[in-house]
């Protein structure tokens, strides 16, 4: 798979390294919705630096406050329970960042997703990597790392997923991979992009650009 | 009743001169009626720019009037929203060009029950009275229509109001699109539940029961329902507390001596209601508080679109903010949230969030910094993208 995304050119103010990977996989003034979008730094990048028409969805009313009082539009709401109300095809992309190991219903999620967008762009982290899998290995506990950063009893990442995982999934629901890249914890892309085993075992986040067949 | 409520023998409102405009074409109603002439009484704040691409229509709530910023002239207060209105405020009114008029049925200069009935041959004419014809949401939202049309303005930068105002803001964004470049809908709910409809029912029942009603005909003798008026308020005013904010308010605390008498006010809560009822009744007509809340009740904006509260925004290009309060239990968050989701059916550009706070239905009308943000930033994000200059 070839992964023909530009170098990075903008360094947004507060947002997330990964983040910026993201809005440069966006087309300029396309029709894009940022689900679990916290304070919207995508959003309010994405319009500014690319005349996107630029929502987002979150759970946390503290930060959809905080994102309206900043001017954005953003939707108290969550992934399991309210993309269905979107119609078809009402979005150029639909963005799920570091939030797919934390929905209720992942598969159900990515459908929708692909039914109310052209694209969808989904970044997890990586349960594959190998510090995970060494921790898990010797200590014989869940592991804990700078990504899986919370106790098992604690965690909102319901359902850890693998880089492996999510291309199998895209498989079997016949969803094609137009791009995907590992990154790491930092945000820049690992140099693993054409191997997607050993992606799995050294990228800390998987980034995936995903479209129906 | 006893106590603060003896005073029964009020007469119909002091008559004050309201600024307004009056429309000689008159305005056909809803329910079929054509009043023959339409006067709306407005106030305005701050100035229409050269673009005139700057004016904020504010719409009040059931007993709130024009008077949103200013000293009230029969009353004395306060505007009823000058923690949002005013220069500096969230609605700036260095900024924005603020009109906000008197609903059509309200008793503040408006046509309604106060104002001359217009189908009669009787010099002078007598007032409409409980004979003034029903009117809904959208009869008060076409009236604003006229006025906005009188000030020359063609695009609203935004609509704004909360509770049956922000029924108001729904049935502008759905009836005039093209008309309103934002729209904030405030602890509301796009239809009147059974909920909803049994309280207005038991403040009209008081009025009804009231000795002064006279079978409807009460301002022909010179008389007011004062009482059971004051009644209505008293519910109502429930209604619009959450259970937190009456505790913290009064909790159980007594008046005076603790002797439990069974007609004097004993709690403090009491004595409070009773002060909103009896101060009540000094500015509101009951025959307005009727065709108001009769108007409340009808409202369902869904049925006005086949039953499917998406078809009243598809296509729609305005910018919604909808905002509920978490303690508000007469227009719950459940109710915004149904907007909200419509609004995402019609793929519409639009903002939801629920405030926190513990002060009930009347949070939007009080001190609540985390709304006044909200409020502040999503018109800036607006005026942004609106292209209004600063």
């Amino acid at each position: 798979m070839n992964v023909a995304v530009d170098p990075v050119r903008y360094v947004a103010k507060n947002m997330r390294l990964d983040l910026r990977l993201i809005a440069e996989m966006i087309e300029p003034g396309t029709r894009v919705l940022d689900i679990g979008c916290g304070d919207g730094a995508l959003l309010d990048h994405l319009f500014r630096t690319r005349g996107c028409d630029a929502r987002g969805i979150e759970i946390d009313m503290a930060e959809v406050t905080r994102a309206v009082a900043h001017g954005l539009p953003v939707m108290h709401g969550d992934a399991d329970s309210d993309l269905a109300e979107y119609p078809d095809a009402a979005f150029d992309y639909v963005v799920l960042s570091r939030t797919l190991q934390a929905v209720g219903r992942p598969r159900e999620v990515l459908r929708q997703m692909l039914r109310i967008g052209q694209h969808a762009i989904v970044s997890f982290p990586n349960f594959g990597h190998w510090k995970v899998r060494a921790q898990l290995l010797w200590s014989g506990r869940m592991p804990m790392t700078a990504v899986w950063n919370r106790p098992w009893h604690e965690t909102p990442n319901i359902h850890p997923c693998t880089i492996r995982d999510v291309f199998a999934l895209c498989m079997e629901e016949g969803y094609v991979v137009e791009r995907w890249l590992a990154v790491d914890e930092a945000g820049q892309r690992a140099p693993w992009r054409r191997f997607a085993g050993l992606a799995n075992v050294f990228g800390e986040q998987g980034l995936f650009q995903l479209c129906r067949a | 009743m006893h106590g603060a409520m003896d005073q029964s023998d009020l007469l119909a409102l002091p008559r004050i001169e309201h600024a307004h405009v009056a429309f000689d074409d008159g305005l056909t109603l809803d329910c079929g009626t054509a009043l023959r002439h339409l006067t709306i009484a407005y106030r305005t704040y701050g100035s229409l720019n050269p673009e005139r691409s700057n004016a904020i229509l504010v719409c009040h709530a059931l007993t709130g009037d024009q008077y949103v910023a200013e000293r009230h002239p029969l009353t004395g207060k306060p505007g009823w929203w000058e923690m949002v209105v005013g220069p500096g405020r969230p609605i700036d009114t260095d900024r924005f060009f603020v009109i906000c008029s008197n609903v059509l049925g309200g008793c503040m200069g408006s046509s309604g029950p106060q104002t001359p009935r217009d189908d009669t041959q009787q010099t002078p004419p007598p007032r409409w009275g409980t004979d003034f014809p029903p009117v809904t949401v959208r009869d008060m939202v076409r009236a604003q229509k006229r006025l906005i049309d009188h000030l020359g303005v063609r695009r609203l930068f935004a609509v704004v109001g909360g509770s049956l105002g922000g029924m108001q803001v729904l049935e502008w964004a759905a009836n005039y699109p093209e008309c309103v470049f934002a729209a904030v809908p405030i602890a509301t709910a796009a239809h009147h539940s059974a909920q909803n409809i049994a309280f207005n029912e038991v403040g009209r029942q008081a009025i009804f029961a009231d000795p002064d009603w006279l079978g409807g005909r009460y301002w022909e003798h010179g008389r007011v329902p004062a009482r059971g008026l004051a009644v209505a308020r008293m519910v109502a005013h429930i209604t619009y507390l959450s259970e937190q904010a009456l505790t913290r308010k009064f909790g159980r605390r007594l008046r005076g001596t603790p002797v439990p008498a069974p007609f004097d006010d004993i709690f403090e809560v009491e004595s409070y209601l009773r002060h909103q009822g009896s101060s009540f009744v000094q500015r509101f007509d009951p025959a307005s508080y009727l065709t108001i809340t009769r108007a409340t009740d009808w409202f369902d904006l869904a049925a006005e679109y086949g039953g499917d509260l998406a078809a009243a925004f598809r296509g729609t290009r305005t910018r919604f903010c909808v905002i509920s309060f978490s303690s508000d239990w007469l227009y719950p968050t459940a109710e915004s949230r149904g907007i909200a989701r419509a609004l995402n059916r019609a793929a519409a550009n639009a903002s939801f969030v629920e405030i926190a706070s513990d002060k009930g239905h009347d949070a939007f009308l009080l001190d609540e910094p985390d709304f006044h943000r909200t409020l502040t930033g999503f018109l800036a994000g607006c005026a942004e993208h609106a292209g209004l200059p600063r």
